[in-house]
């Protein structure tokens, strides 16, 4: 029982967090602050599989949670990469 | 019991986890905006794991602990990203309050 | 010996994550994880020619111990941080000599650096001797650089090397 209250109260909370985050990645106002807002949202989201697996008492939501938090590691290394070395070339 | 320690590191974690984010939102700058997802959205994300990993040993099929692996992937991540994200910053000399650090700007054009 | 087996701790590390992924504990799955562990590191020798060497372990448990406490106190003070006045933040860049030289131990440092203490590690100079640290709310510049080199660089170095 309280266990759904927290829950409740867990997804709501997740959600302001990912509003935020998608808040700060339209208004940017860098790429670098970009990059951090997309970041956050993948750990982000993480978080609300997470949560949506215990909900739903199924760990099969663990798969996808594993593959965003590896996905989103890649694609920041490698957007940093492009900023670092895209403007080394010029 | 058990439900109360659940609820506890589940509310936690998501306590963290919009700490972070808010963070990231209101901050005045790229350096400082950068704390806020690197620990304590971190942290967030670890408690819910752990809370994850405490329902589903307790349940049926014995103990699940694969939640563990995600969360030791997001401790290794974070600071590495967290790290090249700064260095990238710097790199494109974005303002800053901080004094920006006159070495790393000098050695960096070449 | 050391050729059949280059690296002896990253096997057994490599075996457990290989449980962990398949949340399964049978003799089956630890056999494989085992070849698997014994196989990766012959692959990508060329990647990591050199062996890691732990020390003193007891000072790595206490230091993972220190690190642990520290992760958690120091979110709770970038939580009131980040709650309060932005205007009140002091933040600021601080050179961080440093006294380590393999890669492991100055990634290890740098990693935690940007775990704890409102500190993100920003920028390490090409020679590797001095590492760019960005404090969110710094005090005192010398007071900070004194505690991350005696309460984490000191354990890594007497660890790894």
């Amino acid at each position: 029982m309280i266990l759904d209250t927290a829950l409740g109260i867990a997804f709501v909370l997740v959600a302001a967090a990912l509003g935020l985050n998608f808040w700060r990645l339209l208004r940017g106002p860098d790429i670098p602050d970009r990059i951090v807002a997309l970041d956050t949202l993948y750990v982000n989201t993480v978080a609300l599989l997470v949560l949506l697996g215990i909900h739903l008492g199924s760990a099969l939501y663990f798969e996808a949670a594993l593959l965003i938090a590896l996905m989103g590691f890649v694609g920041t290394v490698a957007l940093c990469k492009y900023l670092l070395r895209g403007d080394i070339i010029e | 019991m058990l439900d109360y320690l659940l609820a506890f590191l589940i509310l936690l974690g998501a306590g963290f986890t919009f700490i972070g984010s808010l963070g990231l939102a209101r901050l005045p700058d790229f350096y400082t905006r950068l704390h806020g997802p690197t620990k304590a959205t971190t942290l967030g994300v670890g408690a819910m794991l752990v809370a994850s990993a405490i329902h589903f040993s307790v349940g049926e099929g014995g103990p699940s602990l694969h939640e563990l692996l995600v969360t030791l992937f997001l401790f290794i991540t974070a600071p590495v990203s967290a790290h090249l994200l700064s260095k990238a910053g710097l790199h494109l000399r974005l303002r800053s309050r901080a004094p920006a650090p006159g070495k790393a700007s000098g050695e960096q054009r070449d | 010996m050391a050729r059949l087996l280059p690296h002896p701790l990253l096997t057994p590390l490599l075996a457990l994550v290989w449980l962990l992924l398949n949340n399964s504990f049978s003799t089956g799955h630890l056999l494989l994880g085992l070849l698997l562990g014994w196989l990766i590191p012959l692959f990508t020798l060329r990647f990591w020619p050199d062996a890691v060497k732990i020390g003193r372990p007891l000072t790595l448990m206490r230091f993972v111990g220190i690190f642990l406490l520290d992760v958690v106190v120091a979110n709770f003070g970038v939580a009131r941080l980040i709650l309060g006045s932005p205007d009140r933040l002091r933040p600021a860049f601080v050179e961080v000599p440093l006294d380590l030289r393999t890669d492991l131990a100055i990634s290890l440092l740098a990693n935690t650096i940007s775990l704890t203490p409102g500190t993100v590690s920003a920028w390490l100079s090409p020679d590797r001797r001095t590492l760019i640290v960005h404090g969110l709310d710094v005090d005192d510049p010398a007071e900070l650089v004194a505690t991350i080199k005696q309460r984490y660089e000191t354990p890594l170095r007497e660890v790894f090397e």
